[in-house]
């Protein structure tokens, strides 16, 4: 099959994808979780435990706040010993459940044999019920909640069903480890999302560099009726929803829109194995897999972890944090978020944990712009990052509304390729701050 | 853990492989095949204009950014190199050297820093320090040393014209273009003609070009733009009157035209930000080179083509602008 991309833009960040062949291994529980109650867009879930309280594995503890809300489920088994909040990533302290573990011990009705599961014929609602009702959040780090994706908007239709495994970021490998490992698990996660949209055709789009997971996939969907893998040239940011759909149906979201504007919805293909163990296995989100690497970590690792493990634990697993180490990032170097320190939780948007060494760890120094036009050649949405940074300097933040800054998802390719080093995307999500606040004024008024 | 210093920043939080020095390097790199054939040619004059060039150029971004703007000097990242190799790519082989020197000083001073250094600049400083020296002093700028005959010459140096000055003149008397005594073709390629020192081997300059483009220092948009309008429009004039107007070849191959449209016009600070916008630079360089060459009063018309389309770059890009992804025809 021809490999397809996505047309304008983009880069090509080194792969360093140094855990591919590493499998999956389940992390041991660590003494203490520590659970946020809001790890997904939308509003923060609603405490249900008290001090004290004994809980079980999969045991609702935080319960969906709001439309866009996800539940939050106990990851370990034990007792609640505090219900404060906990200093996150960021060092800001946001409202957690802390949970001192004993034992383990789960929930009853949760399967967890590994015997594969089929659809009884399930209806769509059953289907957005049960995902809704075991928290499922979107894997790919985004974190926005499944079903509230798969909620078609009335007045609106989905057409095709797309499967993100394209894990554009360098380092991580936690999309193609649980493609070889958890195939059939995934097609069934496949069968019950177009079920749950009433679609009849779904395309896995996974990048090239990828080829053993590509060949498992395309065998396995042969036994199935419109389910297709589309091998996708190497590209950043082709995990960006609206560049995979682009790559995989020619077709551009509108700005300010939504996939389903164009008949699509875009699911991450570990959300698609959450699905079939939520729907068919009854099992809630308490655990996913974590890319654990850097180049001079001992043994870069895939790991199973359970939600609210401390970082601190996986970098043990992984060889104990290297001395060079100078930076620590939760999730993908381009656009993950570094840590202040390695006490922080892992939450159920962590898609990998990546230590860089010292000399990488320090932004080179920003020289003058030289307006060689890289980052616009390099911006996949067609904007101009060093005209954002020069109206952002100036506080021009009308102007760079009226430049659509909105549109910018933050993918950093124009960062990554200015030879001289500007902060671009840093200006640029201070613009969108700023707009974004206008914009808020604004409907404010009306 | 125990107290590591972790570095924290917002993402992205790995860099690409460029740099502006790299950048700069590879022009520089772009420029020795012209360098290499002009020592061969004008031997002993490229010697001294060019060191003095480089030299006063880098040597007036160091003074003016360490004593007058108190910056910290920033000449190790080439572009006051870059400049003074361009300079004195643009003039005789025989100019004496206070001349270079104050050619250096008007593209390093007036036309670089006082705009705000680097990335500021409006006009390409070479090409200013050229043309103040071409109004300043015309008989300097103007007599071309001969080519392999005076390699060990400097000022001294027996001169001849330029072909286009040749054509120029020669069209002035009446003559018909086969009338006139100009360089084989084959000789203008290699650059065995008069000329300012850097621009007379359209193959080295080509060279150059192919490097750039290799290692993506520039894209292709403003060098084939401009030769393209070149050659269709002085290959129409030849077509309808072949007497009056020289060939396109031979306007491709003369005045400097391939070192504008290869290194001056491609400068980044002075051109375009997209392609849709290089595409009008281009065209407009190309279109108002021609029209100075065949009406205009001096030969060759390169400098000013590129000038005047230098100070419409902040117009062109307000309005050539890349197409937003997703954009609605409504919100145009």
């Amino acid at each position: 099959m021809s490999l397809r991309t996505f047309k304008k833009g983009g880069v090509h960040p080194p792969e360093q994808k140094l855990s591919a062949d590493r499998p999956i291994e389940q992390l041991a529980l660590p003494p203490k979780v520590i659970i946020p109650l809001s790890q997904h867009i939308g509003a923060p879930a609603t405490i249900m435990v008290a001090k004290g309280d004994h809980v079980r594995v999969g045991q609702l503890i935080a319960q969906s706040g709001g439309f866009v809300s996800a539940n939050i489920h106990a990851s370990a088994s034990g007792t609640v010993e505090s219900v404060e909040p906990v200093a996150d990533g960021t060092g800001y302290r946001r409202p957690a459940i802390t949970i001192a573990v004993a034992g383990d011990e789960w929930m009853e009705g949760i399967d967890r044999s590994p015997t594969l599961a089929h659809d009884p014929g399930l209806a769509p609602n059953d289907i957005l019920a049960r995902i809704a009702e075991a928290g499922i959040v979107g894997l790919g780090g985004a974190t926005f909640p499944t079903h509230v994706k798969l909620t078609i908007p009335t007045g609106k239709q989905a057409n095709i069903l797309i499967i993100n495994a394209v894990e554009c970021e360098p380092y991580l490998t936690s999309d193609p480890r649980v493609m070889l490992e958890r195939g059939p698990e995934i097609m069934e996660g496949i069968a019950l999302l177009m079920r749950a949209i009433g679609v009849s055709r779904a395309v896995v789009g996974i990048e090239n560099n990828k080829p053993d997971a590509i060949a498992h996939l395309e065998q396995l969907a042969h036994e199935r009726s419109g389910v297709e893998v589309q091998p996708l040239r190497v590209k950043y940011p082709q995990g960006g929803e609206k560049m995979l759909i682009k790559a995989i149906m020619g077709r551009e979201v509108p700005s300010g829109g939504l996939p389903i504007d164009v008949g699509a919805v875009v699911v991450n293909v570990g959300t698609a194995l959450a699905v079939y163990e939520a729907v068919l296995k009854r099992k809630p989100m308490v655990e996913r897999v974590v890319t654990v690497t850097g180049k001079s970590l001992q043994r870069p690792s895939n790991f199973m972890v359970r939600i609210g493990t401390p970082v601190s634990a996986l970098i043990e697993a992984a060889g104990g944090l290297p001395n060079d180490t100078g930076k620590i990032i939760s999730g993908g170097p381009m656009m993950g978020k570094a840590l202040l320190s390695t006490d922080v939780a892992v939450t159920k948007g962590t898609s990998g944990i990546v230590v860089l060494p010292q000399p990488e760890a320090l932004k080179q120094k920003p020289q003058t712009c030289i307006r060689c036009a890289r980052c616009v050649s390099a911006c996949p949405l067609g904007l101009e990052p060093y005209l954002f940074a020069r109206l952002s300097q100036h506080g021009r933040f009308a102007d760079m509304e009226v430049e659509r800054v909105m549109d910018c998802m933050e993918c950093g390719s124009c960062f990554y390729t200015c030879p001289a080093r500007v902060s671009l995307l840093d200006y640029i999500k201070l613009g969108k701050n700023e707009v974004g606040a206008l914009i808020r004024a604004r409907n404010a008024k009306k | 853990m125990d107290n590591k210093q972790l570095a924290v920043s917002l993402s992205p939080h790995v860099q690409g492989p460029h740099t502006t020095q790299k950048l700069m390097l590879n022009v520089v790199l772009a420029l020795m095949p012209a360098m290499a054939v002009s020592l061969f040619y004008f031997g002993i004059g490229t010697l001294i204009v060019t060191l003095i060039s480089v030299g006063s150029c880098v040597l007036f971004e160091y003074l003016i950014q360490r004593f007058v703007l108190r910056v910290k000097p920033t000449v190790g990242d080439l572009s006051a190199v870059v400049t003074g190799i361009i300079l004195a790519f643009n003039v005789p082989s025989n100019l004496p050297w206070y001349i270079v020197v104050l050619g250096a000083l008007v593209a390093i001073g007036m036309a670089k820093m006082s705009f705000g250094g680097l990335g500021n600049n409006i006009f390409n400083p070479a090409i200013v320090a050229r043309v103040f020296l071409l109004i300043s002093f015309p008989v300097q700028m103007t007599s071309w040393p001969l080519p392999i005959e005076s390699r060990l010459q400097y000022t001294d140096a027996l001169t001849g014209a330029t072909p286009l000055a040749l054509l120029k003149e020669g069209l002035g008397k009446g003559q018909s273009v086969a009338q006139i005594d100009l360089p084989s073709h084959m000789d203008m390629f290699m650059g065995l003609m008069g000329g300012s020192l850097g621009e007379v081997s359209a193959l080295a300059l080509l060279i150059g070009m192919v490097w750039l483009l290799a290692t993506r220092t520039i894209t292709w948009h403003i060098p084939v733009s401009i030769i393209g309008t070149v050659l269709v429009l002085t290959g129409a004039m030849w077509l309808i009157a072949p007497d009056t107007h020289a060939s396109p070849l031979f306007h491709l191959l003369t005045g400097g035209l391939l070192l504008g449209a290869i290194f001056m016009a491609t400068d980044y600070v002075t051109s375009p930000m997209h392609p849709s916008g290089m595409w009008v630079y281009g065209i407009g360089i190309g279109l108002l080179t021609v029209v100075i060459r065949v009406w205009g009063s001096y030969p060759e018309g390169m400098s000013f083509a590129i000038l005047i389309m230098n100070g419409a770059v902040p117009l062109i890009n307000r309005y050539m602008k890349p197409k937003r992804f997703g954009e609605r025809r409504a919100d145009k």
